[in-house]
């Protein structure tokens, strides 16, 4: 079995006085795609951002990279994909701005080296934005907006993405880019944790689905078509919940 | 050129140009975080710096530095645990530098009412060559993190929380921009004023926004205007016998409105050769619609 990248075990946490996760354990492992499904308020976003440390745990384990949390600072091997809302600021900036900044991790003291400036290039190609480069990120609908956040991840060339909701408020076609983009990071050997709300065209990408409900872990098994990612060649991992009886989840149902 | 004949116009004009270049640099960071404010919440406290120096007989402007380094700290402190009346702390600490700075220039025998209006309003044709060496010392402290740091400043001011995720150390990087803006205001108090400081941080880079799509175009072009008006408004407060700071912030009010005219139609000719280099609206044939098209909800 492959090390766990993130293990989160018995996990409690509040926002205010209001309990948001009850005991969830979620675990990882290193080339998985999971998704984490649920209603809106049912945790799934809280769970997530508190694996990048950004809500504190009452209560819990968690450990990333086989490291405990508390002495982790390998934050270069993350890539973080905010729930939209914060690409644009009081100043503009451009789209290669934006990006570089995911990259930065990886740099000395923040001095871009040629092949920083590729890898950027490169996260700007994946998502189909390299033409838009110059243009301010003001100047951009949604779905453009979101592919620049996710070339932001991509560019510090992750091994594991966390990515909060990347498909709301996207267009079919931006949906199909950004699908894209995570199939080559998957055959690259990327992990990948990403909230959503519907499968949708992620749906032929993803190993494994934890449906959160009321801040408790409710399912975790595979989700409801695990086809297309298993035809590609070379994947040969195994599911925990491999049972072939396993009662597959409408999770459209659940959203 | 005349202006240069005297000592004391060479010391003001450098010390406006230094002005120009540091008060935009440190400036566009916090126009970046929403915190225009900020330069003048730091500028309240720092009469506070001024009283005390002037009480204890010692430097002005460096008790200022370091009171002004210890109020951005409460503010920046503020805003990380402030949790629902932030704004009424930081109104508390403002006015509260402000009368304290009042109360102590007042008990000190050196303090008068001229000097508080000089320190308030600037007076540039005062700086003595002390003043200039602290002046020289402390800017350049502030072009080496505003410029040498700009990229992890850059991610800060963007987006906190990926900052946060990409290991960067954001609280440290929040901290010296605070300390950054206090002591660029004691650079700037004696060119353009307590009062006035904040103007210099904030409207050359709203002025250089209105030109540019991107952050280092921005960056350049506040500096530039920074350093145009700082050194036109000194030699014009020369000639024309008007006061500097009050002339040096008008001209950059100028700027920005000479630059808002001018981008409407810029954005207006930018628009139209997009539109000359792509493809016009067509009536669609039906059946021609694609996948595409549909917008998932």
């Amino acid at each position: 079995m492959h090390q766990p990248v993130i293990d989160l075990r018995g996990a409690t946490a509040s926002l205010g006085a209001r309990p948001v996760l009850r005991g969830v354990d979620l675990t990882v492992r290193a080339g998985e795609v999971v998704a984490l499904l649920g209603a809106n308020g049912s945790g799934k976003s809280t769970a997530v951002r508190s694996v990048i440390g950004q809500v504190p745990l009452t209560g819990g384990e968690l450990s990333l990279f086989g490291t405990e949390f508390r002495r982790f600072r390998d934050w270069a091997r993350i890539g973080y994909v905010p729930q939209r809302t914060t690409a644009s600021s009081g100043v503009p900036a451009t789209v290669r701005e934006v990006v570089t900044a995911g990259r930065l991790a990886r740099t000395k003291l923040g001095v871009l080296r040629k092949a920083d400036r590729a890898a950027v290039h490169r996260a700007l190609e994946l998502v189909g934005m390299a033409d838009r480069a110059k243009d301010s990120v003001n100047a951009l609908s949604g779905g453009q907006h979101q592919r620049v956040l996710i070339a932001r991840a991509l560019a510090g060339e992750p091994e594991l993405l966390i990515m909060d909701e990347p498909m709301a408020g996207v267009d079919l076609a931006s949906q199909e880019v950004l699908a894209s983009a995570l199939r080559e990071q998957v055959g690259r050997g990327a992990t990948v944790l990403l909230v959503l709300h519907e499968l949708g065209p992620l749906e032929p990408l993803i190993d494994r689905a934890v449906v959160l409900r009321d801040g408790c872990v409710v399912h975790d098994g595979p989700p409801p078509e695990a086809v297309g990612q298993h035809a590609l060649p070379g994947h040969d991992h195994v599911h925990p919940h491999a049972d072939a009886a396993a009662e597959p989840i409408r999770t459209g149902l659940l959203s | 050129m005349e202006i240069l004949d005297y000592a004391f116009m060479q010391r003001a004009l450098l010390a406006a140009l230094i002005v120009g270049v540091t008060a935009p640099a440190i400036g566009i960071y916090l126009v970046q975080r929403r915190q225009a404010l900020m330069g003048d919440g730091i500028g309240h406290v720092a009469l506070t710096g001024v009283g005390l120096g002037f009480l204890l007989n010692f430097s002005p402007v460096w008790v200022a530095t370091a009171v002004a380094a210890l109020g951005s700290v409460v503010m920046e402190l503020i805003r990380w645990y402030g949790k629902t009346r932030g704004d009424l702390a930081l109104a508390m600490l403002f006015y509260g530098g402000m009368a304290g700075g009042v109360m102590l220039m007042s008990l000190s025998d050196a303090g008068s009412t001229a000097n508080l209006s000089s320190y308030l309003f600037g007076s540039i044709t005062t700086v003595s060559p002390e003043d200039m060496t602290t002046i020289c010392i402390l800017a350049a402290l502030v072009l080496v993190i505003t410029v040498g740091l700009r990229r992890q400043l850059f991610a800060v001011c963007q987006d906190e929380e990926f900052a946060r995720v990409t290991g960067l150390p954001v609280r440290l990087l929040n901290l010296l921009v605070a300390v950054t803006a206090a002591v660029t205001v004691t650079v700037a108090m004696r060119v353009v004023g307590l009062l006035m400081v904040s103007a210099l941080m904030v409207i050359p880079v709203a002025a250089a926004q209105q030109i540019s799509r991107s952050f280092a175009v921005t960056f350049a072009a506040a500096l530039g205007i920074g350093v145009t008006v700082t050194l036109t408004g000194t030699a014009t407060s020369f000639y024309a016998d008007v006061p500097a700071g009050a002339t040096i912030v008008l001209f950059a009010i100028a700027v920005f409105v000479i630059l808002t005219a001018l981008a409407a139609p810029l954005a207006k000719k930018r628009a139209r050769a997009a539109a000359k280099a792509g493809k016009g609206c067509t009536l669609e044939v039906p059946g021609s619609r694609t996948p595409a098209d549909d917008v998932s909800v």
